[in-house]
């Protein structure tokens, strides 16, 4: 099972290795979204979703359905 | 007059591009829309020096080329037609320092296109208390463009900036990726069969749907888009695409690792600070309602003063002409028809201004974002996407802007939903409706120790009933419309910021101008007409009215003016309008209203803002004795003509205000809804399913509260 970054917890880094569907809209790529950066949890809304990150700099809200298609590495 | 060069200002959302636009060109600014779509046109003049001048142009906040949206692809058009009036002679790309790495993607693609281009670095103020430092020159030369820091909230840089500009013909066109290295041998083929084009706009071309045909004269343009350069199939380009974003990071990343650095101490900043309270799961809420209520107690509380001197001056204006020009049908089209009509638009302002400065200060200062990442999920539930409480909320100033405020929801059926349901919201065109029927039936008392006004509570509970209909046909739509949900949300969550008082201002000037000039001349037209058909009548009954009343009431002792209000209200029965009223006055009879409240409901499918309007200009065709009077006196003095009681009653007014608040009476709205959804299905569907709900509801109302 590939560790997703739907399961970071807050405050956790981590590596974007890559997605696990071929259909990654071309948007989340241009927000920083894509794999060498890293990325950051910052908080979850209440209910869980969507999700607060930190990507590349760049302060993003995906929903959680989007975030278990990134497969990422964590360190730190 | 000295020369003018055309400046394009472009830049990712929330960088402060508008800022910078205002700062340059003042108040010295229009807008309009481009020719045949919706999308905003912002333009200004800027003098860069005594012999050159500047003509701006704020082009729509996008994050790449690559276009996925009306608003988005008005940037491409604009930067490959060359033909174009607009096409830039200088490009000012506008970025911000905290968020450097993800504007410069959208920087490089337009580097690539080999149009003069200058970097804004805006927001530089803040670098110090970021920790963050820029290496500039190393900058300029690994991308080989000028680069300029500025900050346009504290005025600093922006000469620089007009100097740069005003040297345009020394920037370096030199692009700074190669994107070909994505696919040599593909480019190179492209390169061989176009030769004389640019190869960056080639790609783009392919890439995008852009309207180029009808833009772009150049036939080998024209050519290229008809053949599709079919080598590569959708999937490819989209894969090409991909791997484009990220040869470009990769640039992108390298550049900033030897320029900048951020020391990561600072941390603890104005944004962890804010979001732990405003998006709580708690408090987040919580100050979400208050924000609410603040903005509906204030519509109410803060304009009742500029709204009553504004009644009566009309009321005042409309006696004076009626007193001192000539008597003839001149002087009465102009004081019974169009002073009151007008009085019946300008009354909106303090209104629509108090609205619109609480959207745009949401909106400045970044919180909306916080409430759509706070609403996605409920929204979800029902059919939508959080970002469709942008929609909803700048609806209440006018569903028309917030129709189009869809367009950044990612999915088509979220999307459509919003569309169809966001007219439900109270839009500023039926506040003063509510304002007045609240005013004659709600009483004007303090409950709960004083802190709340009865009357700015029944606002407060018609705005929420407006959102929960909105919602709850969400909800149903969601689960008839057979389209299926292709989800994927992201959004940006931008810095906090202390909105500036300029933009702030700008905005509120310009939205209130062209909201009350656009419907200011559906209003008076409908006035006039109105007037016309109130004023001119036929047969016995209307030409020989003063003899048949005089007749008729000799045996009653009548005073002289109430013989002439009787005459007159005998003539209007038999006017054209009278006829017209008469007609519709069965089906409005069960729900409480006369005729003169149905030919006023008719005119308002126009515009609901008519319906104030039509009202006055009625009765005041009807009180021909030239008394001044407010439109509210007026109604309230109204009686029901079959039960004698007043008109306006308890059962009555709730009945109008449901009606209000569910029928979809507004053409501009069908027409926006239409050209957003490119079909007059959902305009249809919307306009039936609207009237039904609002119909029967105001039938409900008013046979129970009658008869309880």
């Amino acid at each position: 099972m590939d560790f997703t970054i739907a399961q970071l917890k807050r405050g956790e880094k981590a590596i974007i290795k890559q997605f696990s569907e071929n259909d990654v809209p071309l948007k989340l790529l241009e927000m920083g979204c894509l794999p060498g950066n890293s990325v950051e949890m910052i908080q979850s809304a209440p209910f869980q979703d969507p999700i607060y990150l930190n990507v590349n700099g760049t302060h993003l809200a995906i929903r959680r359905e989007t975030a278990e298609k990134i497969i990422v590495e964590r360190y730190g | 007059m000295g020369k003018a060069i055309n400046v394009s200002l472009i830049g990712n959302p929330n960088t402060g591009k508008t800022s910078l636009f205002n700062r340059l060109t003042g108040l010295n600014q229009k807008v309009g829309n481009y020719p045949g779509i919706t999308v905003e046109k912002k333009e200004g003049l800027c003098k860069l020096s005594r012999t050159l001048k500047a003509h701006i142009l704020d082009l729509p906040g996008t994050y790449s080329l690559n276009t996925s949206s009306l608003d988005e692809s008005v940037v491409v058009e604009t930067l490959l037609n060359r033909n174009s009036k607009d096409f830039p002679d200088v490009a000012v790309v506008v970025s911000d320092i905290e968020n450097l790495k993800r504007n410069l993607l959208l920087f490089t693609q337009i580097k690539d296109l080999e149009i003069p281009t200058i970097l804004v670095i805006n927001m530089a103020d803040r670098m110090e208390r970021k920790g963050i430092s820029l290496d500039i020159k190393a900058m300029e030369s690994q991308l080989q463009a000028t680069v300029v820091l500025v900050s346009a909230r504290k005025n600093i840089g922006i000469e620089n900036l007009k100097d740069a500009i005003a040297n345009y013909h020394q920037l370096n066109t030199t692009p700074c990726v190669n994107a070909s290295s994505i696919d040599p041998v593909y480019f190179e083929k492209l390169k061989s069969t176009y030769p004389k084009q640019q190869i960056y706009k080639l790609w783009l071309v392919i890439t995008q749907d852009v309207n180029f045909g009808k833009l772009d004269r150049n036939r080998d343009l024209e050519d290229l888009k008809k053949n599709s350069f079919k080598i590569k199939s959708e999937d490819d380009l989209k894969r090409m695409q991909h791997k484009e974003t990220v040869v470009r990071y990769q640039f992108i990343n390298n550049l900033l690792k030897n320029v900048l650095t951020v020391n990561a101490a600072e941390a603890t900043d104005l944004r962890t600070r804010l979001d732990r309270i405003l998006i709580h799961k708690v408090w987040g809420y919580l100050v979400f309602f208050a924000i609410l209520l603040l903005i509906f107690q204030a519509i109410y509380d803060w304009s009742s003063l500029p709204m009553e001197w504004i009644d009566s001056a009309f009321a005042k204006a409309s006696t004076l002409v009626q007193n001192s020009l000539p008597a003839g049908p001149l002087t009465d089209l102009l004081s019974q028809g169009i002073i009151p009509g007008l009085g019946g638009i300008v009354i909106f302002i303090p209104q629509i201004a108090i609205l619109f400065l609480f959207i745009a200060l949401l909106e400045e200062s970044g919180y909306m974002s916080r409430v759509v990442f706070l609403m996605d999920h409920i929204m979800k539930k029902f059919g939508l996407s959080g970002k469709s409480v942008v929609p909803l909320v700048s609806g209440t100033a006018c569903a028309i802007p917030a129709v189009m405020a869809t367009r950044n929801i990612e999915d088509w059926k979220e999307r459509l939903i919003t569309i169809l349901v966001v007219p439900f919201t109270t839009c500023s065109a039926r506040l003063p409706v509510y304002l007045i029927i609240i005013a004659l039936v709600i009483p004007d008392q303090r409950i709960l120790g004083g802190l709340f006004n009865m009357q700015g509570l029944t606002l407060m509970l018609l705005y929420m009933l407006g959102f929960g209909a909105a919602i709850f046909s969400a909800w149903v739509l969601n689960k008839i419309l057979p389209i299926k949900r292709k989800a994927f949300f992201v959004m940006e969550m931008p810095a906090y910021k202390l909105p500036m008082f300029k933009n702030v201002a700008i905005t509120v000037i310009e939205k209130t101008k062209s909201f009350v000039l656009g419907a200011g001349k559906i209003i008076m037209a409908i006035s006039v007409i109105l007037w016309i058909l109130a004023s001119y009548g036929y047969g016995e009954q209307f030409t020989n009215a003063e003899k048949i009343v005089t007749e008729a009431s000799i045996n009653d002792n009548l005073t002289s003016s109430e013989l002439s209000q009787k005459i007159a209200s005998h003539k209007l029965e038999h006017s054209f309008i009278g006829y017209v009223g008469k007609a519709i006055e069965p089906a409005v009879r069960p729900l409480g209203y006369d005729w003169k409240i149905g030919i006023a409901i008719v005119s308002s499918f126009a515009a609901r803002e008519v319906f104030v309007g039509t009202l006055a200009t009625i009765y005041s065709v009807e009180s021909d004795d030239g008394e001044e009077e407010t439109i509210k006196n007026r109604m309230r003095a109204e009686v029901n003509p079959i039960l004698g009681t007043p008109l306006f009653n308890f059962a009555s007014g709730i009945s109008l205000l449901l009606f209000y608040a569910f029928a979809m009476q507004c053409m501009s709205t069908l027409a926006i809804v239409k050209r957003e959804t490119n079909s007059w299905k959902w305009p249809a569907i919307q306009f039936s399913f609207m009237t039904v709900i609002a119909y029967f509801s105001a039938l409900a109302a008013y046979q129970i509260l009658n008869n309880l």
